[in-house]
Protein backbone atom coordinates (compact mmCIF):
# COMPACT_ATOMS: atom_id res chain seq x y z
CA UNK A 1 0.00 0.00 0.00
CA UNK A 2 1.34 3.47 -0.99
CA UNK A 3 2.16 6.14 1.81
CA UNK A 4 -0.49 8.22 1.18
CA UNK A 5 -3.19 5.41 0.98
CA UNK A 6 -2.22 4.31 4.60
CA UNK A 7 -2.59 7.72 6.07
CA UNK A 8 -6.21 8.33 4.22
CA UNK A 9 -7.25 4.97 5.37
CA UNK A 10 -5.48 5.98 9.21
CA UNK A 11 -7.48 9.03 8.57
CA UNK A 12 -10.75 7.73 8.19
CA UNK A 13 -10.02 4.95 11.00
CA UNK A 14 -9.37 7.88 13.48
CA UNK A 15 -12.75 9.42 12.12
CA UNK A 16 -14.85 6.37 12.84
CA UNK A 17 -13.42 6.07 16.18
CA UNK A 18 -14.63 10.09 17.01
CA UNK A 19 -17.85 8.99 15.22
CA UNK A 20 -18.55 6.29 17.28
CA UNK A 21 -18.12 7.96 20.49
CA UNK A 22 -20.06 10.70 20.03
CA UNK A 23 -22.65 8.49 18.18
CA UNK A 24 -23.04 6.64 21.81
CA UNK A 25 -24.37 10.10 23.43
CA UNK A 26 -26.89 11.15 21.04
CA UNK A 27 -28.11 7.34 21.08
CA UNK A 28 -28.33 7.64 24.57
CA UNK A 29 -29.86 10.90 24.60
CA UNK A 30 -32.24 10.03 21.99
CA UNK A 31 -33.32 6.83 23.29
CA UNK A 32 -34.27 8.52 26.49
CA UNK A 33 -36.75 10.88 24.68
CA UNK A 34 -38.65 8.17 23.00
CA UNK A 35 -38.30 5.82 25.75
CA UNK A 36 -39.05 8.81 28.70
CA UNK A 37 -41.81 10.94 26.96
CA UNK A 38 -44.78 8.44 26.78
CA UNK A 39 -44.82 7.68 30.08
CA UNK A 40 -44.97 11.22 30.19
CA UNK A 41 -47.61 12.12 28.21
CA UNK A 42 -49.74 9.67 29.36
CA UNK A 43 -49.77 10.88 33.33
CA UNK A 44 -49.24 14.61 32.27
CA UNK A 45 -46.43 16.38 32.55
CA UNK A 46 -47.54 18.26 35.65
CA UNK A 47 -49.28 15.74 37.35
CA UNK A 48 -45.69 13.91 36.62
CA UNK A 49 -43.36 16.55 37.97
CA UNK A 50 -45.21 17.90 40.97
CA UNK A 51 -47.59 15.40 42.06
CA UNK A 52 -46.54 13.93 45.19
CA UNK A 53 -47.77 10.63 45.38
CA UNK A 54 -45.49 7.47 44.05
CA UNK A 55 -47.61 4.47 43.78
CA UNK A 56 -47.42 2.90 41.08
CA UNK A 57 -48.16 -0.67 41.84
CA UNK A 58 -51.67 0.27 43.68
CA UNK A 59 -55.34 0.12 42.83
CA UNK A 60 -55.16 3.78 40.88
CA UNK A 61 -51.54 3.96 40.88
CA UNK A 62 -50.46 7.27 41.22
CA UNK A 63 -46.82 8.46 39.26
CA UNK A 64 -45.79 11.63 41.06
CA UNK A 65 -42.21 11.97 41.48
CA UNK A 66 -42.05 15.16 43.15
CA UNK A 67 -40.87 13.68 46.28
CA UNK A 68 -37.60 12.39 44.52
CA UNK A 69 -36.80 15.62 42.54
CA UNK A 70 -36.65 17.15 45.99
CA UNK A 71 -34.86 14.28 47.90
CA UNK A 72 -32.25 14.89 45.23
CA UNK A 73 -32.34 18.60 45.47
CA UNK A 74 -32.11 18.37 48.89
CA UNK A 75 -29.34 15.81 49.12
CA UNK A 76 -27.33 17.38 46.85
CA UNK A 77 -27.45 21.08 48.48
CA UNK A 78 -26.90 18.97 51.69
CA UNK A 79 -23.75 17.92 50.32
CA UNK A 80 -22.32 20.82 48.50
CA UNK A 81 -23.16 23.14 51.99
CA UNK A 82 -20.84 20.28 54.01
CA UNK A 83 -18.84 19.20 51.56
CA UNK A 84 -17.83 22.33 49.72
CA UNK A 85 -16.18 24.21 52.69
CA UNK A 86 -14.48 21.17 53.94
CA UNK A 87 -13.25 20.26 50.22
CA UNK A 88 -12.68 24.33 49.43
CA UNK A 89 -10.36 24.55 52.44
CA UNK A 90 -8.22 21.09 52.14
CA UNK A 91 -7.28 22.63 48.95
CA UNK A 92 -6.32 25.85 49.87
CA UNK A 93 -4.22 23.78 52.67
CA UNK A 94 -3.05 21.55 49.58
CA UNK A 95 -1.86 24.29 47.47
CA UNK A 96 -0.81 27.23 49.95
CA UNK A 97 0.16 26.02 53.45
CA UNK A 98 1.44 22.46 53.12
CA UNK A 99 4.84 21.76 52.85
CA UNK A 100 6.38 20.41 50.03
CA UNK A 101 6.98 17.27 51.37
CA UNK A 102 3.21 16.71 52.79
CA UNK A 103 1.40 18.03 49.78
CA UNK A 104 1.82 15.39 47.07
CA UNK A 105 1.06 12.70 49.78
CA UNK A 106 -2.60 14.90 50.60
CA UNK A 107 -2.82 14.93 46.61
CA UNK A 108 -2.51 11.14 46.35
CA UNK A 109 -4.84 10.48 49.22
CA UNK A 110 -7.48 12.96 47.60
CA UNK A 111 -7.15 10.81 44.59
CA UNK A 112 -7.69 7.69 46.37
CA UNK A 113 -10.66 8.74 47.95
CA UNK A 114 -11.85 9.35 44.20
CA UNK A 115 -10.70 5.37 43.36
CA UNK A 116 -12.96 4.48 46.14
CA UNK A 117 -15.84 2.27 44.32
CA UNK A 118 -19.34 4.22 45.29
CA UNK A 119 -20.42 0.66 46.65
CA UNK A 120 -17.26 0.51 49.45
CA UNK A 121 -18.69 3.97 50.12
CA UNK A 122 -22.47 2.75 50.55
CA UNK A 123 -21.33 -0.30 51.91
CA UNK A 124 -19.61 1.37 55.30
CA UNK A 125 -22.54 4.12 55.23
CA UNK A 126 -24.53 1.34 55.43
CA UNK A 127 -22.63 -0.27 58.49
CA UNK A 128 -20.97 1.93 60.47
CA UNK A 129 -22.98 5.11 59.64
CA UNK A 130 -26.73 4.39 59.75
CA UNK A 131 -26.59 2.61 62.74
CA UNK A 132 -24.47 5.66 64.62
CA UNK A 133 -27.61 8.33 63.22
CA UNK A 134 -29.63 5.90 64.37
CA UNK A 135 -28.35 5.62 68.18
CA UNK A 136 -27.33 9.77 67.81
CA UNK A 137 -30.48 10.60 66.97
CA UNK A 138 -32.71 7.94 68.31
CA UNK A 139 -34.45 7.26 65.44
CA UNK A 140 -36.62 3.89 64.28
CA UNK A 141 -34.05 4.01 61.42
CA UNK A 142 -30.76 5.95 60.62
CA UNK A 143 -31.13 5.66 56.88
CA UNK A 144 -32.50 8.45 55.64
CA UNK A 145 -31.86 11.85 54.30
CA UNK A 146 -29.33 12.76 56.47
CA UNK A 147 -27.05 9.78 56.64
CA UNK A 148 -27.36 9.72 52.56
CA UNK A 149 -25.74 13.65 52.58
CA UNK A 150 -23.07 12.98 55.19
CA UNK A 151 -22.05 9.78 52.66
CA UNK A 152 -22.58 12.17 49.10
CA UNK A 153 -20.29 15.02 50.91
CA UNK A 154 -17.82 12.97 51.47
CA UNK A 155 -18.10 11.27 47.73
CA UNK A 156 -17.65 14.88 46.12
CA UNK A 157 -14.71 15.79 48.17
CA UNK A 158 -12.35 14.86 45.50
CA UNK A 159 -13.60 16.72 42.29
CA UNK A 160 -14.46 19.81 44.78
CA UNK A 161 -10.48 19.13 45.92
CA UNK A 162 -8.93 18.41 42.99
CA UNK A 163 -10.19 21.60 40.52
CA UNK A 164 -10.31 24.07 43.22
CA UNK A 165 -6.36 22.85 43.68
CA UNK A 166 -5.51 23.17 40.31
CA UNK A 167 -7.49 26.66 39.99
CA UNK A 168 -5.55 27.92 43.25
CA UNK A 169 -2.11 26.95 41.94
CA UNK A 170 -2.92 28.50 38.87
CA UNK A 171 -3.19 32.03 40.48
CA UNK A 172 -0.32 34.16 39.40
CA UNK A 173 2.34 34.28 41.89
CA UNK A 174 2.46 38.26 41.68
CA UNK A 175 -1.33 38.58 43.35
CA UNK A 176 0.25 36.42 46.14
CA UNK A 177 3.85 38.38 46.71
CA UNK A 178 1.80 41.51 46.53
CA UNK A 179 -0.15 40.62 49.62
CA UNK A 180 3.11 39.39 51.52
CA UNK A 181 4.83 42.30 50.74
CA UNK A 182 2.12 44.22 52.34
CA UNK A 183 2.98 42.66 55.69
CA UNK A 184 -0.09 39.83 55.05
CA UNK A 185 0.92 36.05 56.43
CA UNK A 186 0.15 33.17 54.51
CA UNK A 187 -2.90 32.08 55.70
CA UNK A 188 -4.15 35.90 54.65
CA UNK A 189 -3.30 35.57 51.42
CA UNK A 190 -4.20 32.35 51.12
CA UNK A 191 -7.92 33.37 52.04
CA UNK A 192 -8.39 36.88 50.85
CA UNK A 193 -6.26 36.88 47.80
CA UNK A 194 -5.87 33.23 46.14
CA UNK A 195 -9.21 32.23 47.04
CA UNK A 196 -10.99 35.20 45.58
CA UNK A 197 -8.88 35.36 42.39
CA UNK A 198 -9.62 31.56 41.76
CA UNK A 199 -13.26 31.93 42.19
CA UNK A 200 -14.82 30.64 39.03
CA UNK A 201 -12.43 27.53 39.20
CA UNK A 202 -13.76 26.93 42.53
CA UNK A 203 -17.61 27.67 41.31
CA UNK A 204 -16.71 25.25 38.54
CA UNK A 205 -15.45 22.68 41.47
CA UNK A 206 -18.61 23.32 42.78
CA UNK A 207 -21.03 22.71 39.45
CA UNK A 208 -18.74 19.14 39.24
CA UNK A 209 -19.68 18.21 42.62
CA UNK A 210 -23.11 18.55 42.12
CA UNK A 211 -22.51 16.67 38.89
CA UNK A 212 -21.38 13.49 40.99
CA UNK A 213 -24.22 13.94 43.58
CA UNK A 214 -27.03 14.26 41.59
CA UNK A 215 -25.89 10.74 39.29
CA UNK A 216 -24.75 9.21 42.65
CA UNK A 217 -26.93 5.60 42.73
CA UNK A 218 -25.41 3.06 44.73
CA UNK A 219 -24.13 4.68 47.56
CA UNK A 220 -27.35 6.58 48.40
CA UNK A 221 -29.42 3.45 47.51
CA UNK A 222 -27.57 1.73 50.27
CA UNK A 223 -27.98 4.84 53.33
CA UNK A 224 -31.16 6.46 52.57
CA UNK A 225 -34.21 4.24 53.21
CA UNK A 226 -35.63 3.68 49.67
CA UNK A 227 -39.47 5.23 50.54
CA UNK A 228 -40.65 7.32 48.34
CA UNK A 229 -41.75 10.35 51.01
CA UNK A 230 -41.35 13.99 50.69
CA UNK A 231 -38.27 14.82 51.87
CA UNK A 232 -37.18 15.45 55.52
CA UNK A 233 -34.24 15.55 57.35
CA UNK A 234 -34.54 12.33 59.32
CA UNK A 235 -37.33 10.61 56.82
CA UNK A 236 -36.31 7.73 54.93
CA UNK A 237 -36.13 9.09 51.39
CA UNK A 238 -35.59 7.83 47.58
CA UNK A 239 -33.43 9.90 45.01
CA UNK A 240 -34.08 10.09 41.38
CA UNK A 241 -31.65 7.61 40.48
CA UNK A 242 -32.47 5.34 43.39
CA UNK A 243 -36.16 4.95 42.08
CA UNK A 244 -35.15 4.12 38.57
CA UNK A 245 -32.41 1.26 39.64
CA UNK A 246 -34.31 -0.35 42.33
CA UNK A 247 -37.95 -0.52 40.49
CA UNK A 248 -36.41 -1.51 37.13
CA UNK A 249 -36.02 -5.24 37.78
CA UNK A 250 -39.91 -5.59 38.79
CA UNK A 251 -41.80 -3.14 36.65
CA UNK A 252 -44.40 -3.14 33.89
CA UNK A 253 -46.19 -1.30 31.72
CA UNK A 254 -46.93 2.41 32.61
CA UNK A 255 -44.52 2.03 35.92
CA UNK A 256 -41.82 0.61 33.52
CA UNK A 257 -42.34 3.47 30.97
CA UNK A 258 -42.18 6.19 33.76
CA UNK A 259 -38.66 4.90 35.53
CA UNK A 260 -37.23 5.91 31.75
CA UNK A 261 -39.38 9.36 32.04
CA UNK A 262 -37.32 9.87 35.70
CA UNK A 263 -33.91 9.19 33.92
CA UNK A 264 -35.08 11.39 31.17
CA UNK A 265 -35.71 14.21 34.33
CA UNK A 266 -31.96 13.33 36.31
CA UNK A 267 -30.58 13.63 32.84
CA UNK A 268 -31.80 16.86 32.04
CA UNK A 269 -30.78 17.76 35.22
CA UNK A 270 -27.25 16.55 34.78
CA UNK A 271 -27.13 18.40 30.68
CA UNK A 272 -28.20 21.77 32.69
CA UNK A 273 -25.28 21.10 35.54
CA UNK A 274 -22.57 20.12 32.75
CA UNK A 275 -23.34 22.88 30.36
CA UNK A 276 -23.10 25.41 33.38
CA UNK A 277 -19.22 23.53 34.35
CA UNK A 278 -18.39 24.36 30.70
CA UNK A 279 -19.61 27.89 30.91
CA UNK A 280 -17.55 28.43 34.07
CA UNK A 281 -14.49 27.05 32.54
CA UNK A 282 -14.79 29.20 29.45
CA UNK A 283 -15.08 32.47 31.88
CA UNK A 284 -12.00 31.05 33.73
CA UNK A 285 -9.88 31.11 30.38
CA UNK A 286 -10.84 34.63 29.47
CA UNK B 1 23.85 61.00 59.34
CA UNK B 2 21.38 58.55 60.32
CA UNK B 3 20.93 55.80 58.31
CA UNK B 4 17.55 53.49 58.17
CA UNK B 5 18.83 50.63 56.92
CA UNK B 6 22.36 49.23 56.93
CA UNK B 7 23.47 45.76 55.98
CA UNK B 8 26.69 44.21 57.56
CA UNK B 9 28.53 41.65 55.35
CA UNK B 10 25.71 40.39 53.96
CA UNK B 11 25.95 37.54 51.80
CA UNK B 12 23.74 35.12 50.28
CA UNK B 13 23.16 31.90 48.69
CA UNK B 14 20.65 30.65 46.31
CA UNK B 15 21.46 26.30 46.92
CA UNK B 16 25.02 26.49 45.71
CA UNK B 17 24.95 30.03 43.99
CA UNK B 18 26.55 32.93 45.71
CA UNK B 19 24.64 35.52 44.84
CA UNK B 20 25.54 38.32 47.23
CA UNK B 21 29.16 38.10 48.45
CA UNK B 22 29.98 40.70 51.63
CA UNK B 23 27.68 44.42 50.86
CA UNK B 24 27.97 47.11 53.72
CA UNK B 25 25.95 49.73 52.92
CA UNK B 26 24.34 52.80 55.38
CA UNK B 27 21.15 53.83 53.53
CA UNK B 28 19.89 57.40 54.78
CA UNK B 29 16.65 57.99 55.85
CA UNK B 30 14.37 59.85 53.56
CA UNK B 31 16.73 59.67 50.56
CA UNK B 32 16.02 57.91 47.02
CA UNK B 33 19.05 55.19 46.73
CA UNK B 34 19.17 53.77 43.11
CA UNK B 35 20.11 50.40 42.77
CA UNK B 36 22.19 50.44 39.32
CA UNK B 37 24.11 46.96 37.54
CA UNK B 38 23.98 44.54 34.85
CA UNK B 39 21.22 41.58 35.05
CA UNK B 40 22.28 39.27 37.42
CA UNK B 41 24.27 41.46 39.47
CA UNK B 42 22.33 40.55 42.32
CA UNK B 43 20.77 43.80 42.90
CA UNK B 44 16.95 42.84 42.80
CA UNK B 45 18.37 39.96 45.25
CA UNK B 46 19.86 42.56 47.36
CA UNK B 47 16.15 44.57 47.33
CA UNK B 48 14.55 41.91 48.30
CA UNK B 49 16.64 41.09 51.40
CA UNK B 50 14.94 44.30 53.26
CA UNK B 51 11.82 42.97 53.31
CA UNK B 52 13.06 39.56 53.47
CA UNK B 53 11.18 37.89 50.59
CA UNK B 54 13.83 36.21 49.47
CA UNK B 55 12.79 33.44 52.42
CA UNK B 56 10.31 32.29 49.87
CA UNK B 57 12.86 30.87 47.43
CA UNK B 58 13.80 27.74 48.76
CA UNK B 59 17.24 26.81 49.40
CA UNK B 60 18.12 30.14 50.04
CA UNK B 61 21.07 30.87 52.70
CA UNK B 62 21.60 34.53 54.37
CA UNK B 63 24.58 35.00 56.66
CA UNK B 64 25.44 38.71 58.16
CA UNK B 65 22.97 41.06 58.74
CA UNK B 66 20.22 43.68 58.16
CA UNK B 67 19.53 46.29 60.52
CA UNK B 68 16.04 48.39 60.32
CA UNK B 69 16.56 51.16 62.86
CA UNK B 70 19.38 49.34 64.76
CA UNK B 71 17.38 45.93 64.70
CA UNK B 72 18.40 42.79 63.28
CA UNK B 73 15.68 42.12 60.82
CA UNK B 74 16.51 38.19 60.71
CA UNK B 75 16.98 37.35 64.26
CA UNK B 76 13.90 37.77 66.03
CA UNK B 77 11.76 40.36 64.02
CA UNK B 78 8.29 39.64 62.83
CA UNK B 79 8.13 39.58 59.19
CA UNK B 80 4.62 40.60 58.55
CA UNK B 81 5.32 43.77 61.27
CA UNK B 82 8.77 44.33 59.20
CA UNK B 83 6.97 44.08 55.45
CA UNK B 84 4.42 46.60 56.64
CA UNK B 85 7.45 49.19 57.86
CA UNK B 86 9.27 48.35 54.50
CA UNK B 87 6.85 48.22 51.29
CA UNK B 88 7.75 47.11 47.89
CA UNK B 89 6.40 47.85 44.17
CA UNK B 90 7.38 45.06 41.69
CA UNK B 91 8.15 45.07 38.31
CA UNK B 92 5.21 44.15 36.92
CA UNK B 93 2.20 46.23 38.13
CA UNK B 94 0.27 43.30 40.45
CA UNK B 95 -2.96 44.93 41.38
CA UNK B 96 -5.26 42.36 43.18
CA UNK B 97 -8.18 41.25 40.78
CA UNK B 98 -10.73 43.24 43.21
CA UNK B 99 -12.20 46.58 43.20
CA UNK B 100 -9.64 49.94 43.04
CA UNK B 101 -11.15 50.69 46.74
CA UNK B 102 -10.35 46.88 47.97
CA UNK B 103 -6.64 46.78 46.32
CA UNK B 104 -5.99 50.07 48.89
CA UNK B 105 -7.69 48.91 51.49
CA UNK B 106 -6.14 45.48 51.59
CA UNK B 107 -3.06 46.33 53.62
CA UNK B 108 -4.86 48.19 56.17
CA UNK B 109 -7.65 45.52 56.85
CA UNK B 110 -4.96 42.77 57.14
CA UNK B 111 -3.62 44.75 59.85
CA UNK B 112 -6.67 45.25 61.95
CA UNK B 113 -8.94 48.34 60.30
CA UNK B 114 -11.97 47.89 60.57
CA UNK B 115 -13.98 51.08 60.38
CA UNK B 116 -15.35 52.05 57.30
CA UNK B 117 -14.54 55.87 57.67
CA UNK B 118 -11.21 55.26 58.54
CA UNK B 119 -10.41 53.18 55.94
CA UNK B 120 -12.27 56.01 53.49
CA UNK B 121 -9.73 58.17 54.50
CA UNK B 122 -6.54 55.98 53.75
CA UNK B 123 -7.70 54.84 50.53
CA UNK B 124 -8.45 58.84 49.81
CA UNK B 125 -4.85 59.99 51.33
CA UNK B 126 -2.98 57.14 49.48
CA UNK B 127 -4.19 57.37 46.01
CA UNK B 128 -3.95 61.36 46.27
CA UNK B 129 -0.24 60.60 47.82
CA UNK B 130 0.12 58.38 44.37
CA UNK B 131 -1.09 61.28 42.18
CA UNK B 132 -4.11 58.64 41.61
CA UNK B 133 -7.31 60.11 43.48
CA UNK B 134 -8.69 62.47 40.57
CA UNK B 135 -8.57 59.96 37.76
CA UNK B 136 -9.92 56.92 40.11
CA UNK B 137 -11.89 58.82 42.43
CA UNK B 138 -15.36 58.39 40.65
CA UNK B 139 -14.56 54.83 39.91
CA UNK B 140 -13.18 53.46 43.20
CA UNK B 141 -15.47 50.25 42.89
CA UNK B 142 -14.71 49.24 39.81
CA UNK B 143 -12.21 46.19 39.07
CA UNK B 144 -8.28 47.70 39.22
CA UNK B 145 -7.45 45.63 36.33
CA UNK B 146 -9.26 47.91 33.99
CA UNK B 147 -6.82 50.82 34.61
CA UNK B 148 -4.05 51.62 32.16
CA UNK B 149 0.00 49.79 33.39
CA UNK B 150 1.05 53.31 34.32
CA UNK B 151 -2.45 53.81 36.93
CA UNK B 152 -1.75 49.89 37.59
CA UNK B 153 1.75 50.93 38.70
CA UNK B 154 0.97 54.32 40.98
CA UNK B 155 -2.06 51.99 42.40
CA UNK B 156 0.63 49.71 43.67
CA UNK B 157 2.25 52.68 44.98
CA UNK B 158 -1.02 53.59 46.70
CA UNK B 159 -1.44 50.21 48.21
CA UNK B 160 2.32 49.77 49.40
CA UNK B 161 1.54 53.50 51.10
CA UNK B 162 -1.82 52.72 52.62
CA UNK B 163 -0.22 50.65 55.70
CA UNK B 164 1.71 53.74 56.45
CA UNK B 165 5.71 51.98 55.75
CA UNK B 166 8.91 54.13 56.42
CA UNK B 167 10.61 52.68 53.18
CA UNK B 168 9.73 52.01 49.72
CA UNK B 169 11.14 49.03 48.07
CA UNK B 170 10.92 49.74 43.94
CA UNK B 171 12.31 46.81 41.83
CA UNK B 172 12.30 48.21 38.12
CA UNK B 173 9.12 49.58 38.51
CA UNK B 174 9.07 51.66 35.43
CA UNK B 175 10.61 48.99 33.20
CA UNK B 176 6.92 47.76 32.20
CA UNK B 177 5.84 50.78 31.51
CA UNK B 178 5.89 53.76 28.59
CA UNK B 179 8.14 57.26 28.68
CA UNK B 180 4.86 59.20 30.07
CA UNK B 181 4.05 56.44 32.89
CA UNK B 182 7.32 56.74 33.55
CA UNK B 183 7.57 60.14 33.93
CA UNK B 184 4.84 60.19 36.10
CA UNK B 185 6.07 57.95 38.57
CA UNK B 186 9.48 59.07 38.56
CA UNK B 187 8.03 62.27 39.58
CA UNK B 188 5.45 60.61 42.09
CA UNK B 189 9.10 58.89 43.28
CA UNK B 190 10.36 62.47 43.95
CA UNK B 191 7.29 64.05 46.24
CA UNK B 192 7.50 61.02 48.26
CA UNK B 193 11.44 61.04 49.47
CA UNK B 194 10.35 63.88 51.54
CA UNK B 195 8.39 61.48 54.17
CA UNK B 196 9.99 58.26 52.68
CA UNK B 197 13.18 56.47 52.19
CA UNK B 198 13.41 54.63 48.78
CA UNK B 199 15.10 51.97 47.31
CA UNK B 200 14.56 51.84 43.84
CA UNK B 201 16.01 49.06 41.72
CA UNK B 202 16.94 50.57 37.57
CA UNK B 203 17.96 49.38 34.68
CA UNK B 204 17.95 52.35 33.55
CA UNK B 205 21.04 54.69 33.86
CA UNK B 206 19.26 58.31 32.97
CA UNK B 207 16.80 57.18 35.60
CA UNK B 208 19.30 56.97 38.43
CA UNK B 209 20.59 60.30 37.23
CA UNK B 210 17.20 61.89 37.26
CA UNK B 211 16.11 60.39 40.38
CA UNK B 212 18.39 59.15 43.20
CA UNK B 213 20.55 60.99 45.30
CA UNK B 214 22.91 58.22 45.74
CA UNK B 215 23.76 55.34 43.51
CA UNK B 216 24.91 51.77 44.27
CA UNK B 217 26.89 49.89 41.47
CA UNK B 218 26.59 46.49 41.83
CA UNK B 219 28.67 43.73 39.69
CA UNK B 220 28.60 39.67 40.33
CA UNK B 221 26.98 39.96 43.74
CA UNK B 222 29.58 42.93 44.99
CA UNK B 223 28.64 46.29 45.51
CA UNK B 224 31.81 47.84 43.68
CA UNK B 225 30.85 51.77 44.35
CA UNK B 226 27.96 53.38 46.51
CA UNK B 227 28.10 57.41 46.70
CA UNK B 228 26.08 60.20 45.86
CA UNK B 229 24.38 59.74 42.21
CA UNK B 230 26.52 62.98 40.61
CA UNK B 231 29.97 61.83 42.13
CA UNK B 232 29.27 58.04 41.04
CA UNK B 233 28.27 59.24 37.96
CA UNK B 234 30.75 62.01 36.73
CA UNK B 235 33.96 61.02 38.57
CA UNK B 236 33.67 57.13 39.58
CA UNK B 237 36.16 56.16 41.75
CA UNK B 238 36.21 52.29 40.61
CA UNK B 239 37.29 51.64 36.69
CA UNK B 240 34.90 48.71 36.68
CA UNK B 241 32.12 51.77 37.62
CA UNK B 242 33.34 54.06 34.92
CA UNK B 243 33.40 51.16 32.34
CA UNK B 244 29.66 50.40 33.17
CA UNK B 245 28.36 53.69 33.05
CA UNK B 246 30.27 54.49 29.75
CA UNK B 247 28.68 51.87 28.10
CA UNK B 248 31.71 49.41 27.89
CA UNK B 249 29.80 46.39 29.43
CA UNK B 250 25.96 46.21 30.38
Amino acid sequence: MRFVDKERAFRVLLFLCAIVTVAFVGVIIIYLFVAGIPAIKEIGLRDFLFGTEWRPESQTPQFGILPFILTSVYGTVGAILLGVPLGVLCAVFIAKIAPRSIRSMLKTTVELLAGIPSVVFGLIGMTVLVPFVQRVFNLPSGANLFSSIIVLSVMILPSVVNVSENALRSVPKEYELGSLALGANRVETALRVSMPAAKSGIAASIVLGVGRSIGETMAVMMVSGNVANMPSLFKSVRYLTTAVSGEMSYSSGLHRKALFSIALVLLLFLLIINLSFKLLIRQDKK
Amino acid sequence: MSSILSTRDLQLWYGQTHVLKGIDIHIPEKNIIALIGPSGCGKSTFLKCFNRLNELEPQCKISGSVLFRGRDIYSRYDVNSLRKSIGMVFQKPNPFPMSIYDNIAYGPRVHGIRKKTELDEIVERSLKQAFLWNETKDRLKTNALGLSGGQQQRLCIARALAVSPEVLLMDEPTSALDPISTAKIESLVKELKSKFTVIMVTHNMQQAMRIADKTAFFLLGEMIEFNNTDVLFKTPFDKRTADYISGQFG
